[in-house]
């Protein structure tokens, strides 16, 4: 695990990248512009970069089309005639099985899914962590390690004892379960991300805060929250984008109902019934992708490290 | 009375940081019950004759005998195997050299790490979804490559069962390399600028320089690329879900979907804790001896 943290680390150095760019010597560069180390950098990425942009662009294209434009034309070509109605029917009218509401009732159980999972994953990660950190008592660093250890189980081996432990409290099926799960499967990774935060904190302040009399809450509540805003915006990002874009737990503990944006999206595009009708499938594709990308496209440099303590998750 | 004062002095061992027990409740739940317990648990009832609900009637080895020789599971181990070779290769050897490219001081670095890390924040359904559309035979790369006048083009993996699986690999890699060239990025500024000066005053060539004083200062970077790589591998499912539902036939099963099927579709749950406790196996092989490595290798703690 020191790894991954070491990994996190140069991360943070990294970030700090431009800084020791420009504080090197400045003035003009004496290389010439249209070297041939210049042209095989950047034309090797502008090639690289249209391929991982194409998948996207496809996307746009494709849902802007008409079905008749689609039948007869390229999926590369932009729209001869700019159409939203498969947005529209998307969002309001697409079917899966009987309901033929559209993803607007998935991307509501989405929401209604993701908001208490990750204020309740982050809140008792970040007491965990702190404990942790600041309050060792004996026997935490062996449940610690279990935990860790526990991140690289594949979720399958726990999939149905934790039906059991649902089902035992009456909450299987429902988002409350669903919730319970996220705050399960989160904590690892968010206990490891708090708890070397906290522990990069000063340790004066810490004790200062007990000579003069504060208990664990006050401690956490007026000291430590305060003072690591971002790593809890780091956190955030890591779980809205990683709990939007589950799908197995969705499937596996939620009833049709309540089945999150990725399950209905599925359903509606895989579902074997009817004529395909791609363009609506793509806008359907955009939606659900758009959450993420706008939490990626705005949050930015907090992304790579969120992701960069996340992988661990895999 | 003196033991009374000295009783109150020096509180009980239990009671010693009350709130901080408390408080870690949810984590010693988690690790114990769920994480060990329902470990061990999944594991015990592999050995058992579970049908629609969980029995304690054991019938040994059974389950696993039954698993090694249904067809299914040994097309999901081969895709797996498959999957997971050329995965790791590709995305440690594309990830790296973009890393490099990245690392050579360039204009627009943002843009680019940008465009190369989208991919990543989307689940695993859209990017199966848009692969499944942009390989569609009669409308995507391959209709696109005979219309302009390569007749014979054929590339059609998601209806062919024999290459179907790269297929699913193409849509991996479009969404997971961005993420290894993040970490290798890190890695390569994590390296002493003096390095690099001095192999430039030895007059060594560049790739030299990578491949004989890079990489191998990069050890660590590489191990824990490949840890992250390996245990996504092993949990390969949402993808094929989306991209191939497992066809044509069973051509792309992977083992997590042979679980989830056969635990609450199939309604055989022996059979879903056998290929389950199977993925815990190799999800072991790859991580106990980098933990081992990593921990107990003697460097650190003797």
């Amino acid at each position: 695990m020191d790894n991954m943290v070491a990994s996190n680390n140069t991360l943070t150095a990294y970030d700090k990248g431009p800084g020791r760019i420009t504080a090197g010597p400045s003035g003009r560069k004496p290389r010439r512009r249209l070297s041939r180390r210049n042209i095989i950098v950047y034309g090797t990425l502008i090639v690289v970069a249209l391929y991982y942009l194409l998948p996207l662009y496809v996307m746009i294209m494709t849902s802007l089309k008409g079905m008749p434009e689609i039948r007869v034309g390229n999926i590369f070509a932009p729209p001869l005639e700019i159409t939203f109605e498969p947005w529209v029917k998307a969002w309001a009218e697409a079917c899966t099985g009987l309901n033929c509401d559209g993803l607007s009732r998935g991307f509501w159980n989405s929401v209604r899914i993701t908001i208490p999972s990750t204020i309740i994953s982050i809140a008792v990660a970040s007491v965990n962590g702190y404990a942790l950190a600041n309050w060792r008592f004996k026997g935490a660093e062996l449940f610690f390690t279990i935990l860790i250890v526990g991140a690289f189980i594949p979720y399958q081996v726990m999939i149905y004892p934790i039906v059991i432990v649902l089902r035992e409290m009456g909450v299987y099926g429902t988002l409350t379960g669903l919730v319970i799960v996220h705050t399960i499967f989160g904590m690892p990774i968010l206990t490891l991300l708090f708890r070397n935060y906290f522990a990069g904190l000063p340790e004066e302040l810490f004790k200062a805060a007990r000579v003069d009399g504060a208990g664990f809450w006050t401690i956490y509540f007026k000291i430590m929250l305060p003072m690591s805003l971002p790593i809890f915006v780091v956190a955030m990002i890591l779980q809205v984008t990683g709990i939007w874009n589950d799908f197995l737990f969705g499937v596996v503990f939620t009833r049709p109902e309540y089945y999150p944006m990725t399950v209905q999206l599925n359903n509606i595009v895989n579902s074997v019934q009817g004529v395909k009708e791609y363009n609506v499938n793509m806008a359907a594709t955009i939606l659900t992708g758009a959450v993420p990308l706008v939490v990626y496209f705005v949050s930015g440099r907090l992304f790579v490290r969120g992701i960069a303590a996340g992988a661990v998750k895999g | 009375m003196t033991a009374l004062t000295r009783g109150s002095a020096r509180p009980n061992q239990w009671l010693r940081n009350l709130n901080a027990k408390i408080a870690s409740i949810p984590m010693i739940l988690t690790a114990l019950v769920i994480f060990l317990g329902g470990t061990i648990w999944t594991v015990v009832y592999s050995f058992t004759n579970s049908k629609l609900l969980p029995r304690l009637s054991f019938v040994g080895l059974d389950q696993y005998e039954r698993l090694w020789a249904a067809p299914r599971w040994i097309v999901s181990i081969q895709n797996l195997a498959v999957y997971g070779f050329f995965s790791l290769i590709f995305s440690l050897v594309i990830g790296f050299v973009l890393a490099a490219l990245m690392d050579q001081k360039i204009r627009f670095e943002n843009t680019f790490r940008t465009i190369m890390l989208y991919p990543f924040a989307l689940s695993f359904i859209v990017t199966g979804l848009v692969w499944q559309w942009l390989l569609n035979p009669q409308f995507g790369v391959q209709s696109i490559m005979r219309s302009l006048g390569w007749t014979s083009f054929s590339f059609d993996p998601l209806y062919d069962a024999d290459i179907v699986i790269y297929g699913i690999l193409i849509a991996a890699l479009w969404q997971g390399t961005g993420l290894v060239m993040c970490l290798m990025l890190a890695g390569l500024r994590g390296i002493d600028e003096d390095i690099w000066k001095a192999a430039r005053v030895d007059g060594i060539p560049m790739w030299k320089t990578y491949v004989l004083i890079i990489i191998p200062m990069m050890r660590g970077v590489f191990i824990t690329t490949l840890v992250i790589i390996a245990s996504g591998i092993v949990k390969v499912y949402d993808l094929v879900v989306a991209q191939t539902s497992g066809g044509p036939g069973i051509a792309s099963e992977v083992p997590a979907k042979y679980v989830y099927d056969y635990m609450f579709l199939a309604q055989n749950l022996g059979q879903g804790f056998a290929a389950s406790t199977m993925m815990l196996i190799t999800v072991a092989i790859i991580i106990v001896p980098w933990a081992y490595l990593e921990f107990g290798g003697g460097r650190k703690r003797g």
